[in-house]
């Protein structure tokens, strides 16, 4: 975990730090010894299965839950502490729940209006009106949430805890409730907002596609503790365990030997690649073999069996069974069908070399 | 622009059986309701007169005096209980939770005399003060008095209805508000109470309408109110006509109320602002404030039930001599056999209803609807009243047929059986029991029905198999609240039941109305004391 | 298609249970706004020494005469036992009662006790009198009812609602001797003098009495000998007013036999029987009333409050001037 020392009040300083961080709900802990740094300006992802615990680091960094110990730093002042819970209102921190919680009783208008403190009416009026039309919103800011559909919705909650200008936006599942196509084009758009306003946002989510497409860094969750902290190319192509091999992307997991010259031998032949980490020591060494690195030759002299077949548009997803009895995946253009039983021609391209 | 409503539906719009029951049942709760009204029609000249002369100015100003009273206090009183219990956490919550219900078994007639008897000036309590030169109440016996036993009687169902709300939305509307920058004050006044409105202003229609309905408090204390003038004009002027006249007035303001009332319910279908998806962590509450809850909670509980049973208790260890019979056992095993039997009949009823509603969700559902629970507003005394005379009538027509067909004299065929009594009842009490079912009903989504029938269930097999086990909560309250009300009930019973029929409400209001209230504590506490197994029962379901 | 069946079983259970009503002939049916434990034992005797059964349902007054009323040739009551002469008033006024000639009644019970056009006939008497707290007030203080209104008792009268038909008939008898505009001030001035609101009952009035919150009060004696047996410490006291006027306001209980009545003759019995001397004691006694038969024994205590000189108006003035009373009362304020 990179956890550099920066002097106060600079450019560097992280805006969001917590250290050592356990938390617990009646007897189990549910956050253990996180560490999370987020610097001005970023957007930031915690990733991870159900019950992972990532919903959890988000309240206590609002300030809904406290901590057992650790410490959660804003602004390098303390906000979480043994002994010490500054309250949600006063940390400057703009939330988007999961079900968006808009104030059903108010137009948009006024749930966007909600959390400015200025008095002054015509001020207000040009704020809000300002940010619903960046969002897309000015048409219904006479609307009620009931009479919204789930995208308007989103963004209406968006708009809502950005327009107090918080110093730090923090999202739970915020495109969970959407359709694939409006995830999509909402993930592109919200990353967009969020840059140019210069917001620092943490997003917790379970969905990679969302994770991949709205964060700059993203923390693999697991049981409590973020396993890996990285950009997504290096979750995707570096992962540093199987945990985060498992979780993010497809793959299988070859057995894999390493022969005098020092290269990696597998089923699919002896691999020219660079490794990635530390080679593990030991007799039991395994191999992350991804579907794109098992390309599809008619022309090879190696041949796997095609047991499952999987159309995913422009290309298909092969299960194809090694001759020693190893399933791995590949992913092929789809003008190449090939039924279930034949047999293909199959190359290992492996630039990154994974091993556990 | 999406409506998430549950109104539009796949099934057929062409009227079915449960729109024909529906609309019978409505038609015979209009002939009581049309015969009262009528009556406004008929001269009562002179009685009528005299009445809006003297008495009608009085009469208004009192009913909006308690009307107001007894609207603002239980609303602080229904509404902060409801938070402290739904939302917080302090010690004991679990226990109050469900304790604060407990008055509800208490009729609020018992809880007059109750009070009155400790309170009013030739009381133990207030001669002991005396005696020892201290500080005394004075002028229990007023209007305040009224508002104050009213409240503490009628709370429960603000309480009840604002935990519905507070606990599926309290703790979310304070932290949205906070993460906007407001303290949990704050949220709470400006997000947490304003969108549990639908269900509080729910609570005080029901309040409202029992304050209108009461006749036996408001005798105990002698304070005049419409209920009062009826009985004066039926039974003191022997003037039918200016009774009916009084009670149309009275069904005037019970339709406004439960127009109001149905319109509130149907907003809070989009006055929701999605569950708590998160484990529901409650608010603990800091040192002072927590010992403020609990004192709190406990003062009312105690002044509201503890403090009244243990009078009762004391006043029957002294009574119970000269009091207890064997004929008391009778009294309950009527007051018990009455209850079951209207809690069933108007469960099915109110299924009945619901399915009509559910079916065809027009406007049309909804008259009909507001047709059926209108009982709920009007004194038992204008139901008799409105009951009695079709009922002789139907009975005249039957015993003419007999005898021209048979040639037989039979007595009265319906009058003289509890036919007329639980008629009424039910009239009066669809109420309660359709409002559970229906809230019920709405949980059923119209997917899930969808999902049924793809899988081969419908019709009466669906209603079965799913629906009713998803409808159980509200069946089991419905029954649960009409049983209470038919066993506290008061004024009907008096004026319809057959011979040997007595209850223990016609026993407290016999002894109470010769003032003899250390005897009528004997039948108020077992009345009590039934009728806590049900509240407690249904408390305990609705329990976090 | 089974929930209709279901409905249905459950409508047939209704009716069953409600027991079809059918008459037997050796019994009389009584609505009686007397309560229960004054007359079943009466009852019960009757039963014994007759053989023929009485069954009765208690309730109010006003309602027993609404439903007899609704109930109208069908009506299965063949007498309407009810306190207060205003209420019997009404009720022959309406047509409930049938006139009856019964040399034998019309022994027994003195001719102000019962209606001149013999539809009801009295068979207690109670008398509505002052009681007083004897520690604040002598006797030489009081002397009628009128004199209430004067000003020395002002702030120290208690008295109980004008809803109830005691006090409806007191004031029906205070028009039929003073007029109507006299008998309005004479209420006012009561009104005047009260120290607190009406109660609902007269027990209550006494022990307001006794605590000291008024001095002077009206009320029925039986309630007198009620709460002194069960509290004797009591500074309470009866007194007798207007005896060299017209004397104490008494009223009545009685009975009367209902126009459709279809036991005629057991009902007429069961009337002769009770205003017979026996019954008369029983029937006084358990009430601490007076009986209507001269003959009658009184019981101990009410002995002990003396002889007095009642009041000899027709009691069925009381219900011919019930509606004017209480339009007075509404009028003078006195609620």
């Amino acid at each position: 975990m990179t956890n550099e020392v920066c002097p106060k009040g600079s450019l560097m300083e992280p805006l969001l730090e917590m250290k050592e961080i356990y938390q617990a709900y009646g007897k189990n802990l549910v956050i253990r010894n996180l560490f999370l740094t987020l610097k001005k300006g970023q957007i930031g992802c915690l990733l991870g299965p159900s019950g992972c615990g990532k919903t959890s680091v988000l309240r206590t960094i609002a300030g809904f839950e406290k901590i057992l110990s650790g410490e959660i730093m804003l602004h390098g002042k303390s906000v979480s502490r043994n002994g010490l819970s500054v309250p949600p209102e006063k940390r400057r921190i703009g939330m988007v729940f999961q079900d968006y919680a808009l104030f059903p009783h108010l137009t948009v208008f006024d749930n966007v209006a909600f959390g400015l403190k200025t008095d002054n009416k015509a001020r207000k009026l040009t704020l809000v009106s300002e940010l619903l039309e960046k969002m897309d919103l000015d048409r219904i800011s006479e609307r009620y949430p009931h009479e919204l559909s789930g995208g308007q919705q989103q963004r209406v909650a968006l708009a809502r805890s950005l327009a107090p200008g918080p110093d730090l936006l923090l999202m739970d599942e915020p495109f969970s409730n959407l359709d694939a196509t409006l995830r999509e084009s909402l993930s592109l758009s919200v990353r967009k907002i969020l840059k140019e306003s210069g917001a620092t946002a943490l997003m917790v989510t379970h969905n990679q596609s969302e994770a991949f497409a709205m964060a700059d860094e993203i923390g693999v969750m697991y049981e409590g503790k973020i396993v890996q902290w990285d950009s997504a190319y290096n979750l995707y192509h570096r992962p540093n365990s199987l945990i985060v091999a498992d979780f993010v992307g497809d793959g299988v997991l070859l057995p894999a030997v390493i022969n005098s010259n020092g290269k990696v031998e597998t089923a699919l032949g002896t691999l020219n690649g660079e490794t990635v980490g530390p080679v593990p020591s030991g007799k039991a060494i395994r191999i992350l073999i991804r579907p794109e690195d098992v390309v599809h030759d008619d022309d090879s002299p190696q041949t796997a069996e095609v047991v499952e077949k999987s159309f995913r548009g422009a290309s298909i997803l092969y299960t194809l069974l090694l001759p020693d009895g190893e399933k791995v995946l590949s992913l092929v253009p789809s003008h190449h069908k090939h039924p279930i039983g034949s047999h293909i021609g199959i190359r290992a391209e492996v630039t990154d070399l994974v091993l556990f | 622009m999406i409506i998430r409503r549950l109104g539009s539906n796949l099934l057929p719009a062409r009227p079915s059986a449960w729109r024909l029951f529906a609309a019978l049942f409505a038609a015979a709760v209009m002939i009581p309701l049309s015969i009262i009204l009528l009556s406004f029609t008929k001269p009562a000249g002179d009685v009528w007169r005299h009445l809006s002369q003297t008495l009608l100015t009085d009469l208004i100003i009192n009913t909006l005096k308690l009307a107001i009273g007894v609207g603002t206090v239980t609303a602080i009183l229904g509404v902060s209980l409801a938070w402290l219990t739904a939302v917080c956490e302090f010690p004991g919550r679990k226990f109050f939770t469900w304790s604060l219900f407990l008055p509800l078994a208490f009729p609020t007639y018992v809880l007059a005399f109750v009070f009155l008897g400790m309170l009013d000036y030739s009381s133990p309590l207030q001669i002991l003060l005396r005696q020892h030169s201290l500080p005394t109440l004075s002028g229990f016996r007023s209007s305040w008095g009224v508002i104050f036993v009213m409240s503490l009687s009628l709370y429960p169902y603000v309480y009840l209805l604002a935990r519905d709300a507070f606990s599926t939305q309290g703790k979310r509307a304070l932290e949205a508000a906070q993460s906007l920058g407001h303290t949990k004050t704050e949220g709470f006044f400006k997000v947490a109470l304003p969108m549990a409105r639908p269900w509080i202003a729910g609570g005080l229609m029901l309040v409202l309408m029992e304050v209108l309905a009461d006749f036996g408090a408001v005798s105990i204390f002698n304070y005049d109110t419409f209920t009062t003038a009826i009985y004066k004009a039926w039974f003191g002027f022997f003037s039918l006509a200016a009774a009916a006249q009084l009670s149309s007035i009275l069904v005037v303001f019970a339709l406004i109320i439960l127009g109001i009332e149905n319109s509130l319910r149907s907003r809070m279908q989009f006055t929701s602002m999605g569950r708590d998806a998160f484990r529901k962590e409650r608010l603990h509450l800091g040192g002072a404030m927590k010992v403020f809850a609990v004192s709190y909670a406990f003062l009312i509980l105690f002044v509201s039930f503890v403090v009244p049973v243990i009078q009762l208790i004391l006043w029957t260890t002294a009574s119970f001599r000269y009091e207890f019979s064997s004929r008391y056992f009778d009294f309950l095993g009527h007051s018990l056999v009455l209850g079951i039997i209207t809690a069933a009949i108007i469960c099915l009823l109110a299924l009945i209803l619901s399915y009509a509603g559910r079916h065809h969700p027009d406007i049309l559902s909804s008259i009909l609807t507001r047709i059926c629970t209108m009982g709920y507003a009007l004194p038992g005394t204008v139901l008799a009243i409105g009951i009695f005379i079709p009922v002789a009538a139907a009975d005249g027509f039957l015993a003419d047929a007999a005898g021209a067909l048979l040639n037989v004299e039979p007595g009265p065929v319906l009058q003289g059986t509890i036919f007329v009594m639980v008629a009424a009842y039910i009239v009066r009490f669809m109420a309660p029991g359709f409002n559970s079912i229906d809230s019920s009903m709405r949980r059923i989504t119209r997917s899930i029905d969808e999902s049924a029938r793809t899988l081969g269930s419908k019709g009466l097999p669906m209603l079965y198999r799913i629906h009713l086990p998803i409808l159980k909560g509200g069946l089991f309250s419905a029954a649960a609240l009409v049983f209470v009300d038919v066993m506290k009930e008061m004024p009907i019973t008096l004026m319809t039941r057959p011979f040997g029929w007595d209850t223990l409400a016609v026993k407290i209001f016999e002894l109470t109305s010769e003032g003899e209230w250390e005897r009528a504590a004997l039948p108020a506490l077992t009345l009590i004391l039934v009728g806590i197994i049900p509240v407690a029962l249904l408390t305990r379901q609705a329990d976090d | 298609m089974t929930g209709k069946y279901i409905a249905m079983l459950i409508m047939v259970a209704i009716v069953t249970l409600g027991v079809i009503p059918s008459t037997f002939a050796d019994e009389v049916v009584v609505y009686s706004a007397r309560k229960e434990h004054l007359i079943k034992p009466l009852f019960d005797l009757y039963a014994k020494e007759t053989g023929t059964k009485v069954r009765y349902i208690t309730g109010n007054a006003g309602v027993l005469m609404q439903r007899i009323k609704a109930e109208g040739s069908r009506t299965r009551a063949d007498i309407l036992l009810t306190v207060d002469a205003g209420n019997l008033w009404h009720a022959a006024d309406e047509g409930l009662f049938q006139p009856v000639k019964s040399r034998v009644l019309e022994k027994n019970i003195p001719s102000h006790l019962r209606d001149p056009d013999n539809r009801w006939f009295g068979l207690s008497v109670r008398a509505r009198t002052i009681a007083y707290n004897t520690d604040r007030v002598s006797p030489e203080e009081l002397s009628t009812y009128e004199n209430l209104g004067s000003p020395k008792w002002k702030g120290r009268l208690v008295l109980r609602t004008s809803k109830k038909v005691y006090n409806q008939s007191l004031t029906a008898m205070l028009i039929v001797e003073h007029g109507l505009s006299k008998t309005e001030e004479i209420i006012r001035s009561w009104v005047h003098n009260l120290s607190t609101e009406p109660f609902s009952s007269d027990t209550k009035v006494l022990e307001s009495i006794a605590a000291g919150q008024g001095d002077v009060g009206i009320i029925n004696t039986y309630y007198f000998g009620r709460l002194m047996n069960k509290k004797p410490g009591l500074p309470l006291a009866l007194f007798w007013p207007d005896q060299d006027g017209n004397g104490v306001h008494v009223n009545i209980s009685g009975a009367g036999v209902t126009t459709h009545a279809r036991h005629r003759d057991e009902a007429i019995k069961l009337l002769e029987w009770l205003s017979a001397p026996a019954a008369q004691t029983i029937f006084a006694d358990s009430n601490m009333e007076y009986p209507v038969h001269n003959d009658a024994k009184l019981h101990s205590i009410v002995k002990s409050w003396g002889s007095f000189r009642e009041n000899f108006i027709n009691v069925s003035r009381s219900g011919e001037l019930q509606a004017e009373a209480i339009k007075l009362m509404d009028r003078a304020g006195y609620r």
